[in-house]
């Protein structure tokens, strides 16, 4: 039930909003708890925006871990 | 490229298989130093991303990952089913979530059921839907059991606050994780080296809710998403944590957790709900773990509404042994029931209905013995590492 999917915010009313999930899957969401303009990408779970989806986050830990992994020597990734 | 694309492309990237061959070499490098280590979750959706990615079986042998009671609907007590489907065959319109309909109570009869015999039973994706079913069906009277962890809780406390149709009520059976891990922790019949704490549930409470339980038990806490790359990384955290004997909380799923989590979210619960002593099925009774409406919205609460006791006691059928599958000791093939008489479309149990229960999980993915060894050219890497 912890699920939640990524979408895009395309309309604001007031709480309520419009999110696109790709595919022609539009639903109206609560965006009350989080502080999200039209663009922001949201995970939404159960028809609540819990988070404005942290997209910069999402690419540098990814490069950490790459930079991590393709260290030399078997004790690398101290920056992950 | 599309915005929306260019999210999808930075999520594909944590499915990437190269990136995870080379995790796997790493897990296996780190876990060489290590004797047996044992990772518990406490989420459904990591057990999904973990049997349905085949994790468990890139693993080192000295290396396991347990499932925890990280199923709402596997957690609910017996008896706050038993009294829904009390006031559904009483004439009150039980609203719930699809998979907390097919959950069967101590008398082994589930929402869905008592449907069938004219009990008044509806399925909602939302609360938001149960507020408008309610306010366009002014003349009937509604009570909405809400189950699920502080994910989920948040809907409900925000419509409370705002103030819900004079015929909807909430039968609360919402439960609040950062205690569970806590006392998981303690367990001595678990014996957990190390946690992979929920994603979403966390970026919720925030990290910072797990700090006096981290402090207290000294165990590595790895929050991690919900990615194969995700789960990966965060094993890795884990073994490093533990290799260099320096347990800590540290962050994986950074595109979603925080230490302060979602404030306004945790305001709204703090708001709404009293944190009281609460019972986990299967696992205990922990305390500061149940959201029960705090006085001043008694109004709402279905408990004070119509004298219901909060949930208590426990049941499960004879041979059946869904307790221990929901605290984690046993996997699901060690109950005799497990694809035999409790199956995904016969399900007996809780943990075989909730769409986060470890028992759906294992047979939607065909899992039907223990200790499955991959068979696949991943093995072959691990014997690589190995030598």
């Amino acid at each position: 039930m912890c699920y939640a999917i990524p979408g895009k915010v395309v309309e604001i009313r007031g709480d309520v909003g419009v999110v696109d999930f790709g595919n022609g899957v539009r639903r109206e969401v609560i965006l009350a708890m989080v502080d999200a303009k039209v663009g922001d990408y949201v995970l939404v779970h159960a028809g609540y925006a819990i988070k404005v989806l942290d997209e910069k986050g999402a690419l540098e830990i990814l490069q950490a871990i790459e930079d991590a992994i393709s260290l030399a020597g078997k004790d690398g990734g101290q920056c992950l | 490229m599309e915005p929306l694309d260019r999210v999808r492309a930075v999520l594909s990237k944590y499915r990437d298989p190269a990136l995870a061959r080379k995790l796997v070499q790493k897990i296996w490098e780190t876990a060489r130093d290590l004797s047996r280590v044992r990772i518990m979750h406490v989420c459904g959706t990591h057990e999904w991303t973990i049997t349905h990615w085949g994790i468990r079986a890139l693993l080192p042998d000295n290396v396991e990952v347990r499932a925890g009671p990280g199923c709402p609907v596997c957690i609910t007590p017996a008896s706050d089913i038993d009294v829904a489907v009390g006031l559904a065959l009483d004439g009150v319109h039980v609203l719930t979530y699809g998979d907390m309909s097919r959950a069967k109570g101590s008398r082994m009869i589930s929402l869905e059921d008592c449907a069938a015999e004219g009990g008044r039973v509806g399925v909602v994706y939302s609360f938001m839907d149960a507020v408008r079913i309610a306010a366009s069906n002014p003349d009937k009277e509604y009570v909405f059991l809400g189950a699920g962890f502080e994910t989920t809780a948040p809907t409900v406390a925000y419509f409370v606050l705002k103030g819900l149709p004079r015929n909807l009520k909430v039968l609360s059976a919402h439960r609040y994780v950062p205690p569970a891990v806590g006392l998981l922790a303690e367990s001595e019949d678990l014996e957990i080296d190390a946690f992979i704490n929920p994603g979403h549930a966390s970026t919720v409470s925030g990290m910072r809710a797990y700090k006096p339980y981290f402090d207290k038990c000294g165990k590595p806490m790895v929050f991690a998403g919900f990615e194969p790359i995700d789960v990966l990384v965060a094993i890795y955290m884990v073994l490093r944590q533990l290799r260099d004997r320096a347990p800590r909380m540290e962050n994986e799923y950074v595109r979603s957790v925080t230490w302060e989590g979602n404030l306004k979210a945790q305001r709204a619960l703090q708001e709404v709900f009293d944190f009281e002593d609460g019972y986990w099925r299967g696992v205990a009774i922990i305390s500061e773990s149940a959201m029960n409406f705090k006085e001043k919205f008694s109004q709402v609460d279905a408990r004070r509404a119509y004298g219901l006791e909060h949930g208590r006691g426990d049941y499960f059928p004879s041979e059946a042994r869904c307790a221990e599958i929901i605290k984690g000791i046993i996997d699901p093939p060690d109950c005799p029931l497990y694809m035999k008489t409790c199956t995904p479309s016969t399900p007996v149990g809780p943990a075989m209905v909730g769409l986060e229960g470890t028992c759906r999980i294992w047979a939607q993915n065909r899992i039907l013995v223990k200790d499955i060894r991959c068979m696949s050219g991943a093995c072959g890497l691990n014997r690589e590492a190995r030598s």
